[in-house]
């Protein structure tokens, strides 16, 4: 078994990876990737997950809506599994995380990949994040009450 | 090495999961259909150790994420235990009265038929499905069967049943609408029957 801190790190590739755009990370994509002998596990399907959600962290679980979701899998020769998920129907999307997912569980690529590929794509989500809520902090309205002789504080 | 490869080495599952599926599915109901006749799945896939393609392909047609699946000591290897989940996200049970599904390598020792799941009188569906992989479906001793599907009879030779087996599966047949239904597997053969079969001891 995969220790735990092993298991968090690809959690957190394979997130990154979920949420980069297909371009992005053709614009980082490592040449040392391709040629990549692999089988098909499961090729590329989209289909649908159920996002559920729970108010303020403490309510019940509900079903929040359903989103789309590209999913496929891929074996190494030498037997390692890559794991392709990813938003949208882009089936190439989900081949490259798979391939950069398995290439990532193999110490000799791995440093070098999460310095090259897995970091940027990180920022850019980031940058991406914070413009949006620059965007949404820019129009905000402060709502006050008049209250007959003073504004409130 | 990474840590993921030392768990049993994964297989692909059906090349193209809809129409494979849809062609295996056929192919069942048609054995059902017809108790007794031979079919033969044509559908190439990846088989782990110790099932037969017909039992693979059976599995990753029927079971799924709500279908309990019970395999025999023989069945569950780690590798065909790794397949199911990876392909079929089906839960693993241990107790045969759960399943849905039970797949049996080694027939010979497979538990009485009454220890499987039944289903009730309201819902006879709810029974277990037997995929039981045996050596032959040809060269076993020949019994006559009769019942709906066949015209008059008919004489399989299905192989490497224990002794017990054609008594236990008259007293399945006296429990109808309940009682568990069978499917002989073996190489990519399959041979169907389900319980309103009557075989003559």
């Amino acid at each position: 078994m995969p220790s735990e801190t092993e298991q968090k790190d690809r959690a957190n590739w394979l997130g990154i990876l979920a949420r980069a755009r297909r371009a992005d990370i053709e614009a980082v994509w490592p040449a040392h990737a391709d040629p990549l002998e692999f089988e098909w596990l499961r090729k590329p399907q989209p289909g649908l997950v159920m996002v559920r959600g729970r108010a303020g962290g403490t309510g019940n679980a509900f079903n929040l809506g359903e989103m789309t979701v590209t999913r496929c899998a891929l074996r190494l020769a030498d037997g390692t599994v890559g794991q392709g998920y990813v938003q949208g129907r882009d089936r190439k999307h989900s081949e490259l995380a798979a391939r950069l997912d398995a290439l990532l569980q193999l110490e000799a690529h791995r440093d070098g990949l999460l310095a090259q590929v897995i970091e940027p794509l990180r920022r850019t989500e980031e940058e991406r994040r914070l413009e949006r809520s620059r965007k949404a902090a820019s129009t905000k309205v402060e709502f006050f009450t008049l209250v007959r002789g003073a504004n409130p504080t | 090495m990474s840590a993921m490869s030392q768990a049993p080495k994964l297989l692909a599952g059906f090349a193209d999961p809809v129409f494979d599926a849809q062609a295996v599915f056929r192919t069942l109901m048609s054995a059902i259909a017809y108790p007794g006749r031979v079919f033969t799945l044509e559908r190439e896939v990846e088989v782990p150790a110790p099932l037969s393609l017909s039992a693979t392909a059976l599995c990753l047609t029927l079971a799924d994420f709500e279908t309990p699946v019970w395999l025999d000591g023989k069945a569950a290897s780690p590798e065909a235990l790794a397949h199911l989940r990876f392909h079929c996200d089906a839960p693993i049970v241990g107790n045969p009265e759960m399943a849905r599904f039970a797949l049996i390598a080694d027939a010979e020792k497979m538990p009485r038929l009454i220890e499987f799941n039944q289903g009730v009188d309201q819902y006879p569906d709810r029974s277990t499905t037997l995929i039981i992989q045996v050596p032959s479906l040809t060269e076993g001793a020949e019994k006559t069967w009769t019942g709906p599907g066949i015209k008059g009879s008919i004489a399989p030779r299905i192989a490497g049943l224990p002794a017990w087996f054609w008594d236990e599966w008259a007293l399945n047949r006296e429990l109808y609408p309940t009682g568990v239904d069978v499917i002989f597997a073996t190489g990519n053969a399959i041979v169907g029957m389900p319980r309103s079969i009557k075989v003559e001891r």
